[in-house]
């Protein structure tokens, strides 16, 4: 398949600014919510999309995402779900790089060969599991790589200089680097060890960095567009989300998003 | 029982055959390989072990003794036809803070103050876990945080209020289920947050490698003394060793010693209501998953959710189980069993009223799952019960149960 992750960086790069990846938990709010948030976050600017897998238990997830994840389960939000959610998106007509983010436990659950193959025939670009390093992740890595399907691994700020060559060894489409040690969620300002940190990561790999956790406003997608190549926009763009009514959200969503990626001034819900 | 010998695992990758291993987010992946290069250094020091064994000795209470239980053995064995095994129990409900869990609380505190953290983080579920660690604490001078879900929190007040007695910060977690698992993510959700300072110490054989590893070694000292004493006793070990199972740590710090002997090893969990209705018997109705670090037997939906269990018995209301656990059991070197809630408490009354020892609900699943385990044994068998804690803790839960008001 094309490489839709490749290409977006070459046009982010190209154009001098970083993508802007928007997370939402796909089935949520209402359980066939997620087209429209696609429809009106490629309106607004975005460059990818990242649709959450809901989990019971989030572990690496703050209050924002577990609370949503929760009232998805509640609605009955499977990874079917989230996968007819992706062929929605792509049904509509929409062409940007689409990622799963979630917990293994899903993905074993539903198997491993069955999920590479669905995901990839519903127009999934890249996977990132949050509890499945490189060490664990021999299985899912070869199924991904034999169908051109980007398995995205994680890097933190207390990742070693080991560390760092081992998952850069095992890169795929971009490096997710944890922008704070903690949880997801929004914060108000950046790490100042932020550029130090990716520094380290950058000396040691070619592949585009995405930085994500944490990033909530248009100065946070600015500065990151000085050290790395994405800003993924978790727990705010979930709470613009949550905030708006059905009939307000496509507007909401629009705004946040455009207002991110510094093409309009006025920030939607903020 | 097998004659094959049990292979040293788990492999240098933490992994039991298929289970185990390290799924955590990235930030804990450091944390761990120091963790795990720390608590190497610290077994081949002859000062940590001299240490450790100095406060499990003069602290501790260690060794606990093992108790011939006649009237228990007679009982059992007068439902068949007065041929039974005799009985003896591993005192566990003996040590300091009235369960096995003081010995891998005080083991990992003394390996936090080696590493520098000068705080704790714990999970726990029955309480029991958390007083132990909030103990060590307090013996040892460091900060003390442990979670609890809020439901926990409810049914073992008196547990919360020791804790807070002896100095710990208790933080009642109110996410999910409200019970241990919510405690667990809430517990790393901390660490992955104050890594550098904070050691999470683990109170069962569950989680991320090397905890599997490391604590059913700091647990090993109840088998490891148990063997000397049955050798001492009676000339030979155990027909059978028989242990309750939550997370399954007191079953591991049992049966690791007697792995390459001729011993049965049987594990017994929780059936709460009943199997087919709300249980924590994971290894006998779960299947294999990954939760909070590693793959293992879970009791989860069709969509890899995981599932609430139910227990009366709050140390052994998990829907997962430590991942040796899983190899023990696909291996079939261990059997697993269960019981049901009201079982249990018939099982809690059998040991009070024949031997004058109350025991905690955890362990008397173990009691009431005797009657299977002497099946078909003999006045020559002995059967060996890890009774692994004290019933203080559960005595307003058995009043409720019974019908009684305090």
């Amino acid at each position: 398949m094309t490489d839709r992750i490749a290409a977006m960086f070459a046009r982010t790069r190209a154009e001098a600014r970083p993508a802007l990846i928007p997370f939402v938990p796909g089935g949520w709010p209402e359980i066939d919510a997620t087209i429209e948030i696609a429809r009106a976050a490629v309106e607004g600017g975005a460059d990818a999309l990242e649709l959450g897998i809901p989990f019971s238990d989030p572990l690496a997830d703050g209050v924002t995402n577990q609370q949503a994840y929760q009232q998805a389960l509640a609605l009955g939000v499977t990874l079917a779900t989230v996968l007819d959610a992706v062929r929605a998106i792509r049904a509509s007509g929409i062409t940007i790089p689409l990622l799963l983010m979630g917990y293994s436990n899903t993905l074993f659950s539903y198997g491993l060969p069955r999920f590479v193959r669905d995901a990839t025939e519903a127009g999934v670009d890249g996977l990132v599991i949050v509890d499945l390093p490189p060490e664990e992740a021999g299985e899912l890595e070869a199924l991904a790589r034999a169908v051109g399907m980007h398995l995205i691994y994680l890097l933190a700020p207390t990742s070693t200089h080991n560390r760092i060559a081992a998952v850069a060894a095992h890169a795929s489409g971009f490096i997710y680097c944890v922008s704070v040690t903690g949880v997801t969620g929004a914060r108000t300002a950046l790490s100042d060890d932020l550029p130090a940190f990716l520094g380290r990561v950058r000396e040691q790999t070619s592949v585009p960095l995405a930085v994500g956790f944490g990033i909530s406003q248009p100065e946070h997608v600015q500065a990151i567009g000085a050290v790395a190549d994405a800003a993924i926009v978790g727990g705010a763009f979930v709470q613009v989300v949550g905030a708006a009514s059905r009939d307000g959200r496509a507007e909401a969503v629009r705004a946040f998003v455009a207002a991110m990626r510094g093409l309009e001034t006025t920030r939607a819900g903020g | 029982m097998t004659s094959t010998p049990h292979v040293a695992l788990p492999d240098g990758r933490g992994h039991f055959g298929e289970f185990g291993g390290k799924y955590v987010p990235e930030t804990l992946m450091p944390a761990l390989a120091e963790l795990e290069a720390a608590y190497h250094e610290a077994l081949a020091d002859g000062e940590f072990r001299t240490n450790l064994e100095h406060l499990l000795r003069t602290y501790a209470g260690r060794p606990t003794p093992i108790t011939y239980a006649a009237r228990l053995s007679a009982h059992l064995a007068a439902a068949q036809g007065g041929r039974g095994p005799k009985v003896y129990l591993k005192r566990e409900d003996l040590a300091h803070t009235g369960a096995h869990k003081i010995n891998a609380a005080l083991a990992q505190a003394l390996l936090a103050k080696r590493m520098g953290k000068p705080r704790i983080i714990a999970e726990t579920g029955a309480g029991q876990h958390g007083v132990a660690t909030a103990t060590a604490c307090a013996l040892l001078g460091l900060e003390c945080v442990v979670y609890m879900g809020a439901e926990d929190v409810r049914r073992q007040s008196l547990n919360v209020f020791r804790m807070k007695l002896l100095g710990a910060e208790v933080r009642s977690v109110d996410a999910g289920s409200r019970t241990l698992k919510d405690a667990i993510n809430e517990a790393i959700r901390d660490w992955v947050t104050n890594i550098r300072t904070t050691y999470y110490l683990i109170g069962s054989v569950v989680g991320p490698h090397p905890y599997p590893e490391m604590v059913r070694e700091f647990q090993s000292v109840i088998g490891r003394e148990a063997r000397a004493q049955m050798l001492d006793t009676e000339g030979r070990l155990p027909t059978v060793a028989v242990a309750c199972v939550g997370g399954g740590s007191n079953a591991m710090g049992l049966f690791a010693p007697l792995l390459d002997d001729p011993v049965r090893l049987v594990g017994v969990e929780a059936a709460g209501e009943g199997l087919e209705a709300r249980h924590a018997a994971t290894l006998s109705k779960g299947r294999p998953g990954v939760l909070h670090g590693a793959r293992s037997y879970l009791l989860q939906d069709e969509w890899g959710q995981v599932i609430e269990a139910h227990s009366i018995s709050a140390g052994l209301d998990y829907p997962g189980v430590g991942p040796e656990h899983s190899w023990l059991k696909v291996t079939e070197r261990a059997e697993y069993g269960s019981v049901t809630d009201t079982q249990a408490l018939a099982g809690f009354q059998l040991l009070c009223e024949t031997e004058g020892i109350i025991p905690a609900l955890e362990s008397s699943h173990a009691i009431a799952y005797l009657p299977e385990v002497v099946k078909g044994l003999g006045p020559d068998d002995i059967v060996l019960v890890n009774l692994s804690g004290r019933g203080d803790k559960d005595m307003g839960t058995v009043a409720v149960a019974l019908g009684i008001t305090l």
